[in-house]
């Protein structure tokens, strides 16, 4: 019991709260701008690195650094927008996906540039994991989840209780009536990349954080965040990030010893798991547990 | 001096134009019904006003202003409503954050605009946390006409408010039409409802291949003979 809590239970929370925040993001754009946007894992890749560079050129703690990673990725995220969503804003959403695509390789090239293919990490060294009673657990997974509880409650306050994430949530219902209403569709969809960039910047870093860097980091989870958003209803942001959650969740437990002596799943195979839960949700229960947008 | 005017409008989506030179003149204050057959441009002639439909000839002037190819999005602030005909709610969000999100560009007239609302609209007081998606055709229909009313617009435009409601529904709809235009906000109205919707206009118009075929006072469109046979069923 306490080895499935301390060895898989915990890691998955760990692991089903970065996730959420990262299909939060992808959930946010594609509700209110209506694609798949492949590249939100660069995004977390590009957080993750900006934190790095505060971390080795100022010796700051990535906690710290977390905030300047925000600020650096949200610019990328508009510029990105700028360039190449918004002259396409009209075309079909397949069109727009493979463009995502193109911006994800040219975010991945950049940071390939800067600091090369090898692994990178914040701190150097092992850090001792706390004993609560039997639990034992590493302090930073506390943080990550803390962390993520708190910015899950910041995007609830901004979507549930303000005048813009209202205006989010409205575009994601229908955008001409949107529109129709005087909501400023062009300062709307700014906004959404904004708070998705942040999202992304935040997922990165804390994967960063529980995991190393590399310059595949945020890409090597954009298919569990695309599951975790349709497994919760495509562009429905709280289903997205109960999604998530469960993605993760399953994932670490899928290699706990339920039947016999072995592993259930090789954990070699984990990552086959979002693969499965998209699959199985695609055939069952195609709108995903809460409602998706059209 | 009319609020609204349009002189001969031809536009579309894409290539093919839907509307073909539309002519369309609303006053202070007055209750206009378009009336014609499937096809003949009446919500297409809706859209081009509200800005949602290009406009390649002509021009569409509100409030002494020009708003021929005006983002649609501006068009509320000048006092200018819309309700779509279909999805004409936010499902997703709840009937007071509907009502709501009719005052956006003033948030300060929200609280007068939700009182008036729920007054004109006693029934969604009670589903005020409801799921607007969650509700009857003909209390979304509430819905979307109060969030329309949450900023005292001085026109209103409503396409086929009465599609797919019992009689009980479309009398009520008709009734409010006309309360509305009492305290001086007009009304265009699209409807196929024809006969009740003419019966409580003003002005009456009939497209046809969206061009204009014949205007008159409402009743003296229903009680037109050829008008009759030809669009209103006998």
């Amino acid at each position: 019991m306490l080895e499935l809590v301390n060895f898989y239970l915990i890691p998955g929370l760990v692991l089903g709260a970065i996730y959420a925040l990262a299909a939060v993001g992808v959930s946010l754009i594609y509700g209110v701008m209506r694609f798949a946007n492949f590249a939100h894992g660069d995004l977390m890749t590009f957080g993750a690195y900006a934190a790095l560079f505060f971390v080795a050129g100022f010796g700051i703690s990535p906690w710290a650094a977390l905030p300047l990673a925000i600020l650096a990725t949200i610019p990328v995220a508009l510029a990105a927008d700028r360039a190449f969503f918004q002259p396409l804003r009209r075309s079909a959403p397949a069109v727009l996906l493979i463009s995502s695509f193109g911006v994800a390789l040219m975010i991945r090239a950049v940071v390939y540039l800067a600091y090369g293919p090898s692994p990178e990490s914040y701190t150097r060294g092992f850090t001792p994991p706390v004993f609560l009673g039997e639990i034992r657990f590493q302090l930073r997974h506390l943080y990550i989840l803390a962390g993520a509880l708190l910015v899950a409650f910041a995007v609830h306050l901004l979507l549930a209780h303000t005048r813009a994430g209202r205006a989010m949530r409205a575009m994601a219902d229908d955008p001409d009536l949107a529109r129709v209403t005087g909501v400023p569709v062009a300062g709307v969809i700014r906004l959404t990349w904004a708070v998705a960039a942040a999202l992304a910047a935040i997922a990165g870093v804390f994967l960063a954080i529980d995991t190393e860097l590399t310059p595949m980091l945020g890409f090597n989870v954009l298919l569990a965040a695309f599951a975790g958003a349709i497994l919760g209803g495509i562009g429905r942001p709280w289903g997205a990030a109960l999604g998530g959650l469960i993605l993760g969740l399953a994932e670490e437990l899928s290699s706990y010893p339920w039947l016999g002596e072995g592993p259930l799943l090789e954990p070699t195979y984990k990552a086959g798991v979002a693969f499965a839960v998209l699959v199985l949700v695609l055939i069952f229960r195609p709108q995903g547990l809460f409602r998706g947008v059209g | 001096m009319s609020l609204l005017q349009a002189r001969g409008v031809v536009g579309g989506y894409g290539e093919a134009d839907i509307l073909n030179g539309v002519d369309l003149t609303v006053a202070p204050g007055q209750v206009v019904v378009i009336i014609g057959a499937n096809g003949a441009g009446k919500s297409t002639a809706m859209k081009a006003i509200a800005g949602l439909v290009r406009v390649r000839l002509g021009s569409i002037t509100f409030d002494g202003a020009d708003i021929t190819n005006r983002p649609a999005e501006e068009m509320v602030g000048r006092g200018l409503a819309y309700v779509p005909q279909e999805r004409n709610v936010f499902a997703s969000l709840t009937v007071e954050e509907n009502l709501r999100m009719g005052a956006y560009v003033r948030p300060s007239a929200t609280a007068l605009g939700l009182e008036r609302a729920y007054a004109t609209f006693p029934d969604l007081v009670g589903k005020r946390r409801a799921a607007a998606g969650s509700l009857s055709g003909g209390q979304r229909q509430m819905v979307a006409v109060g969030r329309a009313l949450m900023l005292a617009p001085k026109l209103v435009m409503l396409d086929e408010p009465t599609a797919g409601l019992s009689p009980k529904f479309c009398n009520l709809i008709f009734h409010r039409v006309r309360a509305i235009a009492a305290q001086g906000i007009a009304v265009l109205m699209v409807e196929q409802n024809a006969r009740p919707a003419l019966a409580i206009a003003d002005r009456g118009v009939v497209l046809a291949m969206g061009r204009n075929r014949f205007e008159d006072a409402g009743t003296a469109v229903a009680a037109n003979p050829e008008i009759g046979r030809m669009f209103l069923g006998g």
